[in-house]
């Protein structure tokens, strides 16, 4: 699809800025392998030695085309528009993120690189890279904060059983942020022979557009889908936000469409107005982190702040650098919404279509509900149910009290 | 021109290699780092790098790490940072300070606002370790506008394609870091490390200062020998958490004497 020179779509410029986001904020040991990561992603991309084993394990290993769905009873439940799910938490592994790790390790392949790292927040970007490293052969080790691998023991187990090595990362507070910086401490101390397969939409270019790119099978399906089933475009596209991969992938092949508003929900912990929080766009100011130049949660010292939620994969203190320009230009709109509305619509969505949403599409439901009544009878919404909720059963049971 | 200049220049009418000392401000107190400072360039420090604390200190290895987090508990922001400097510059106008740190909370007090508060604070230098020349257009006019160096970073991985780019706005000194790593990692091969720093001196026609893994006094000499000066960071912010000021400062003495006395 050619583009207009002024098409949002036509993002990022040569040096990977969104307007005045993203950039590549590295050391300068790091900087040489990043332009060669951004010629090899430019050379590879459409050439059948990619393009082809990309298709195939999509068709094959992940599961691709993953369905588009009439969510008939909510629609009944929240009494107003149509409301759609595209069915990303059905691919292998259970959520979105794999569409993303084989681009990559399929690229690290092609690249000649025997190494594979990764960060990991709940752990499901590293059981989604550990399962195509397995697929590849690829030694793989992944990154995790002391403190999630505590919480998230069944994801480190699967990881351990894909053939990856866990390193539980006690540097800074333990959390998903200094996993990326060890992370990225490898991968400075490895230039040479290793990969690092980033799991969102953020860090130094070319990684926010490739991310998007190996994730916007989901909006292009979903599109096609829409126009198939009912034969027109939804009226609004749904995403929930952490660092934003599921969302830009659903809504980049959208963002010509003029009718078809796009909103991204951020996850508001205890409340975007209590310290408790992760929503960048919402509750935080434009800063440099992980390589790029984006929406961060910081304080007046520019120190990055924690961020709070009660889904582990929604608690990044960054969010991708298009969606803070999608945000400044107007383009996308970002709510969010808190731990107890997610809880609810985790509930609500188990009993009334049987499909138990991981907790991070559960805060994108809390707004699909007000958005159904806002739009009436005759709008559509789709929403994309990124992940499925097996994960998060614990951690829910625990937060209402039951025990297991 | 700031202090940085005329003291490469002494040192090499001197024959000798500089030692450059670091130490995180506000590690674990504000009071501490003034000590500190005051008392390196006491026991022969050239040039002080001054560390700025960063909750993410990305290319650190843990012992700065540590310290940054020692320092951000105490309390300590770039603000007192750069007040560090003004008190050093108190009783010492003479010993070059480079502030060393990460874009964001030069980026959070914006950075041309931030070069002059460096400016007014006494500083000479600011190595920013996430700004590689692609990114640091305003950091760098900030400087050059209060007529402080930026000290750019030259590592491993810098070929010979990008070498120039990385000297080219370069002034005072070259920081070569001797391995692809972090902070404290563990020097490159000194046979390497002395080719390395020709290239590099060759290119910016600027002094090379090689640090990131230099612990003993015996590695400092090693260094000392090829480069122009030898940084040392992590073992002296290791020093100070377990032995206090005097204790760092004994080891500074000795790798100070071991740089000067090198040649």
């Amino acid at each position: 699809m050619t583009t207009a020179p002024n098409a949002f779509s036509s993002y990022p410029d040569a040096r990977g800025m969104f307007g005045e986001y993203g950039g590549r904020f590295v050391a300068e040991t790091l900087m040489p392998n990043i332009l060669a990561l951004e010629k090899a992603y430019a050379a590879y991309r459409d050439k059948p030695e990619f393009t082809e084993p990309f298709e195939e394990l999509s068709r094959d290993f992940i599961g691709r085309p993953s369905p588009l769905y009439f969510a008939e009873r909510l629609t009944e439940e929240f009494g107003g528009a149509k409301i759609w799910f595209k069915r990303d938490e059905l691919n292998h592994t259970g959520a979105h993120k794999i569409n993303n790790c084989l681009g990559q390790v399929l690229l690290a392949r092609l690249m000649g690189k025997t190494r594979i790292i990764a960060e990991t927040g709940a752990g499901q970007h590293g059981v989604a890279t550990a399962t195509v490293a397995a697929r590849f052969g690829i030694p793989c080790e992944v990154f995790m904060g002391a403190h999630d691998v505590e919480r998230q023991s069944p994801n480190v187990f699967r990881m351990k059983l894909l053939g990856a090595k866990v390193h539980a990362v006690t540097s800074g507070r333990g959390t998903l942020k200094d996993a990326m910086n060890e992370a990225l401490r490898d991968w400075v101390t490895n230039p040479d022979d290793t990969f690092y397969v980033i799991g969102t939409v953020a860090g130094p270019h070319p990684y926010p557009a490739m991310v998007r790119d190996f994730q916007s099978v989901i909006g292009r399906e979903a599109r096609a889908q829409m126009l198939g089933r009912i034969g027109r475009l939804p009226d609004a596209a749904v995403a929930c936000i952490g660092g934003g991969s599921n969302a830009m992938g659903l809504f980049h092949p959208f963002l010509e469409d003029e009718s078809v508003r796009l909103i991204g929900v951020e996850a508001a912990g205890k409340g975007v107005d209590t310290p408790d929080h992760a929503a960048s766009l919402n509750g935080g100011k434009p800063g440099i982190l992980h390589g790029n130049k984006t929406y961060l949660l910081q304080d007046d010292d520019g120190q990055i702040v924690e961020g709070h939620s009660i889904s582990a994969g929604l608690d990044y203190p960054g969010i991708g650098p298009e969606h803070a320009f999608l945000h400044d230009v107007g383009r996308a709109e970002y709510r969010h919404a808190t731990d107890a509305e997610a809880l609810e619509m985790f509930q609500i969505c188990s009993k009334l279509e049987g499909i138990i949403p991981a907790l991070e599409p559960a805060h994108a439901l809390a707004r699909v509900r007000d958005l159904a009544k806002e739009l009436g009878k005759d709008g559509v919404i789709l929403m994309n149910m990124c992940g499925r909720g097996d994960k998060d059963v614990f951690s829910v049971a625990k937060a209402l009290g039951v025990e297991l | 021109m700031t202090r940085l200049t005329p003291t490469f220049d002494r040192l090499k009418s001197d024959g000798k290699a500089g030692f450059v000392a670091y130490v995180m401000a506000g590690d674990p107190d504000a009071d501490t780092t003034l000590a500190m400072m005051t008392g390196l360039a006491e026991a022969g420090a050239d040039v002080i790098e001054l560390g700025v604390p960063f909750t993410d200190p990305m290319a650190d290895g843990p012992p700065i790490q540590r310290a940054a987090l020692r320092a951000l508990d105490g309390g300590m922001t770039l603000r007192g940072t750069l007040d560090l400097v003004r008190r050093f510059r108190e009783t010492d106008t003479g010993t070059p300070v480079v502030l060393m740190g990460y874009a964001n909370p030069f980026y959070a007090y914006g950075f041309g606002a931030f070069a002059e508060a460096a400016s007014q604070a006494g500083a000479d230098g600011v190595i920013c370790v996430d700004l590689p020349p692609e990114e640091d257009t305003e950091l760098r006019e900030g400087l050059k506008a209060q007529g402080l160096s930026l000290i750019r970073l030259a590592t491993p991985t810098t070929d010979d394609a990008r070498l120039p780019r990385v000297v080219e706005d370069t002034s005072g000194f070259v920081y070569y870091v001797s391995t692809t790593g972090v902070t404290g990692s563990g020097v490159g091969e000194t046979a390497v490390v002395s080719g390395a720093v020709d290239r590099v001196r060759k290119a910016a026609n600027l002094p090379v200062a090689v640090g990131f893994g230099v612990k003993t006094p015996e590695r400092a000499a090693e260094i000392a020998r090829v480069a122009d000066a030898v940084v040392v960071g992590s073992a002296i912010v290791d020093a100070l958490n377990a032995s206090g000021v005097d204790g760092a400062l004994k080891l500074a003495k000795t790798l100070a004497d071991a740089a000067h006395s090198a040649r």
